[in-house]
């Protein structure tokens, strides 16, 4: 199986060679950006048809970061949802800790392709920031990592990790201090350093081609999926749900399973504290369509197209966009998005660690919460499998502290 | 419609400017569209402005100022007080909360202006009534996050009826600008393109057909802001251009000094200065001060202008 894009045809036709996904997507940057992301999509228009790219990313995923994969009952989560059975696709299980490694390692060997010598990124709850950081330390590239100031808060460890591995981390202190303003930081960083350096976007945002690229690296989540439960129990599941924050792993769970019109998709926002605006992050459920870090998509805006305040107590589900495919999904029926708030996610959070002894992220901890009671009104034969798109240790000290107990770190 | 864009044009002249209310008194934009033909060339007040500055051999200063920060009374002091120092346009930011071609600077005063409540219909009230004193037009510099929310249409007729000229949107790429462009055309708005040192010429050349009023040379590979140091083939790629379009060109993006002045003006058609200004504006806590410090700092610069060209 190869790790780029190449299965069904009739499931890859979008975006269009504008980057649309219908009305989605598209490019609104800077002039001084152009032409760097055309280089990248020619790039990577040739190496997604390069063998020897493919072997090589095929081998790092295997060698490097333990894929596949492997999809894991839960069956004492089942139980107590009293319904369908749950299962897990374990991105948790991979080498730091969630899916966010898949789509580094690719974008390293684009950067090395384009024969950059420098790589930044953004990062919100840390995970992507330890991916590239990974990549970077992997590769020898030099690697600057901008992370919100409120984030370096309160995803400590992975700070620490990114540096261990020789990462540069640039608090920034503008803005709301989280993912959104990272994004900012870095994109300004990438229009002074654009000729010597790629900018490795974590999620499915962004300008053409970033949302295609990241979803193409990242659909090998999903197609391992499909396969594993064809192997394993010889069909699909009914449902698969996954969390949505800019929808990077919801995109590489849903992208092999868009044909399949018989499985239901469910992606799953941060609700925050309530539906009230500044207190949720769910541009899906509560935003309109506009314009934000290079595309048109879903997001919380104001009347005068100010971004607003958003709030999760997930790092990671912190921001008021969303990827431009996850709105054409949206619009067309074909995924079903919902939300999670605070309260239910820290709940499951220590449910699935007590019932299946994983510490699920934070962030995935809002999908699983979903799924629970999804399973819940289904049977005992059905089968609804979930993104465990990371782990959560990183959560650990941010929970003692929201619980009042010491930082146990 | 024809009518009120003479009149628009004779107010800078004359001082008399017609009321935005006529504005939205004229016919429905489907009218509009049947009597202007998307291929007609807008004019703008700011072709006549070049017009007028090509004819007189000078060259157009075009200060930036944020609207709103710290307030949108000093904006309309500071629009004044430039106008009435020799600045042939002025370029007006609508602020935006997340600006990522912007640095600090102008990044700082976006998030002022928008943690004191500025909102666009304010900043237009706000120019609406300041224009009729200014001897120089307006453009405004907007996020096209802005104006896909407001609605294009929307966006350009407020603009107008407040008496902006034109608009620079930083994040429309030419690409993307199809349709502001042919509503811009149909309404004698310029929309006014970027083209910085990344672009390849022959890219160059198609956004300079997508340009009207002028073309923003933006002068580094880079973010807004004061630089020491300007690149040095930077003269060579505005004399390429100058020489494959009608077009007046200004430039933009690290402009601070008197000298960079000197060396830019004979080359250019105008130049533009934002953080010089806006840094000055933010760093007096007394408005009475910080004007004046901008006044300083605008009649060097055109002075320096003058003496250059």
């Amino acid at each position: 199986m190869s790790a780029v894009d190449q299965h069904n045809p009739s499931a890859s036709h979008l975006p269009d060679k504008h980057g649309r996904f219908g009305d989605f997507g598209g490019r609104f940057v800077p002039e001084t950006l152009t032409r760097a992301l055309d280089e990248l999509e020619s790039e990577y228009e040739s190496a997604k048809k390069d063998p020897d790219f493919q072997r090589q990313l095929d081998e790092l995923l295997k060698s490097f970061v333990g894929r596949p994969s492997p999809i894991y009952h839960a069956k004492r989560l089942s139980e107590k949802a009293g319904g369908a059975q749950i299962w897990f696709k374990r991105e948790d299980l991979n080498h730091t800790g969630a899916h966010k490694i898949n789509n580094t390692l690719g974008q390293a060997l684009l950067t090395i392709r384009m024969g950059k010598q420098r790589v930044i990124a953004e990062t919100g709850a840390g995970q992507h920031g330890v991916a590239t950081a990974t990549a970077c330390a992997h590769f020898g590239l030099p690697c600057v990592v901008y992370m919100g100031a409120e984030d370096v808060r309160r995803q400590k460890p992975n700070v620490f990790s990114m540096k261990l591995m020789g990462a540069e981390v640039c608090p920034v202190t503008s803005g709301s201090k989280t993912l959104r303003d990272a994004v900012n930081e870095a994109m300004r960083d990438w229009m002074a350093s654009v000729e010597n350096t790629h900018y490795i976007i974590g999620s499915v945002i962004g300008p053409h081609p970033f949302p295609m690229m990241v979803r193409d690296f990242q659909s090998v989540i999903g197609r391992e999926a499909r396969q594993q439960c064809l192997d394993v129990m010889q069909r699909l599941p009914d449902t698969v749900v996954a969390c949505v924050g800019g929808g990077s792993n919801a995109a590489g769970m849903f992208y092999p399973f868009i044909e399949d019109s018989e499985v239901e998709l469910v992606g799953v926002e941060a609700g925050g504290l309530s539906s009230a605006p500044g207190q949720n992050a769910s541009p899906l459920t509560h935003g309109m369509p506009g314009v934000l870090h290079g595309s048109y998509s879903y997001v919380l805006q104001d009347e005068d197209g100010q971004t607003a305040p958003v709030h999760s107590v997930s790092a990671g589900l912190d921001y008021p966009g969303v990827g431009p495919e996850h709105s054409y999904w949206k619009d067309s029926g074909r995924v079903r998005y919902t939300e999670c708030q605070d309260g239910q996610a820290l709940e499951m959070f220590d449910t699935v660690a007590r019932t299946e002894g994983i510490l699920p992220a934070l962030e995935t901890s809002h999908a699983i919460a979903k799924a629970m009671e999804i399973a819940g009104e289904m049977d005992s034969h059905q089968v609804v499998l979930v993104c465990l798109s990371g782990r959560g240790d990183k959560d650990a000290a941010e929970i003692a502290r929201l619980k009042g107990l010491e930082d146990p770190t | 419609m024809q009518s009120f864009v003479g009149q628009v044009e004779g107010h800078y002249r004359d001082g008399v400017r017609l009321s935005s209310a006529s504005f939205s008194q004229t016919p429905s934009f489907s009218l509009i569209i049947l009597t202007h033909p998307q291929s007609k060339l807008p004019m703008s007040a700011i072709d006549d402005r070049f017009s007028e500055l090509r004819a007189q051999n000078r060259k157009a200063f075009i200060p930036f100022v944020t609207a709103g920060d710290p307030n949108l009374e000093v904006t309309a002091r500071a629009l004044k007080l430039l106008s009435a120092s020799g600045c042939a346009i002025g370029e007006v930011g609508i602020p935006y909360s997340d600006p990522i071609a912007d640095g600090p600077v102008i990044q700082a005063s976006y998030t002022r202006a928008l943690d004191a409540g500025t909102k666009l219909h304010d900043i237009f009230a706000m120019v609406a009534k300041t224009i009729p004193e200014l001897s120089m037009p307006l453009v405004s510099m907007v996020s096209y996050s802005i104006i896909q929310r407001i609605g294009a249409e929307a966006y350009l007729q407020q603009a107008k009826a407040a008496g902006f000229s034109g608009a620079i949107v930083p994040d429309l790429l030419v690409e993307e600008a199809g349709s502001l462009r042919s509503l811009c055309r149909q309404h004698d708005f310029s929309l006014i393109h970027l083209v910085t040192p990344t672009t390849p010429r022959e890219r160059m050349l198609r956004i300079a057909e997508s340009s009207s009023g002028f073309i923003y040379f933006v002068s580094v590979t880079g973010i807004t802001g004061e630089r020491n140091e300007l690149p040095s083939d930077l003269l060579d790629q505005v004399a390429w251009l100058r020489e494959r379009t009608e077009l007046p060109i200004c430039i933009g993006f690290g402009i601070s000094t008197p000298e960079h002045v000197r060396r830019l003006a004979p080359v250019a058609d105008g130049l533009i200065v934002g953080s010089a200004i806006v840094r000055r504006l933010s760093e007096n806590q007394d408005a009475d001060r910080a004007l004046a410090n901008v006044e300083a700092l605008v009649r060097e610069m055109i002075d320096a202008m003058m003496a250059a060209c």
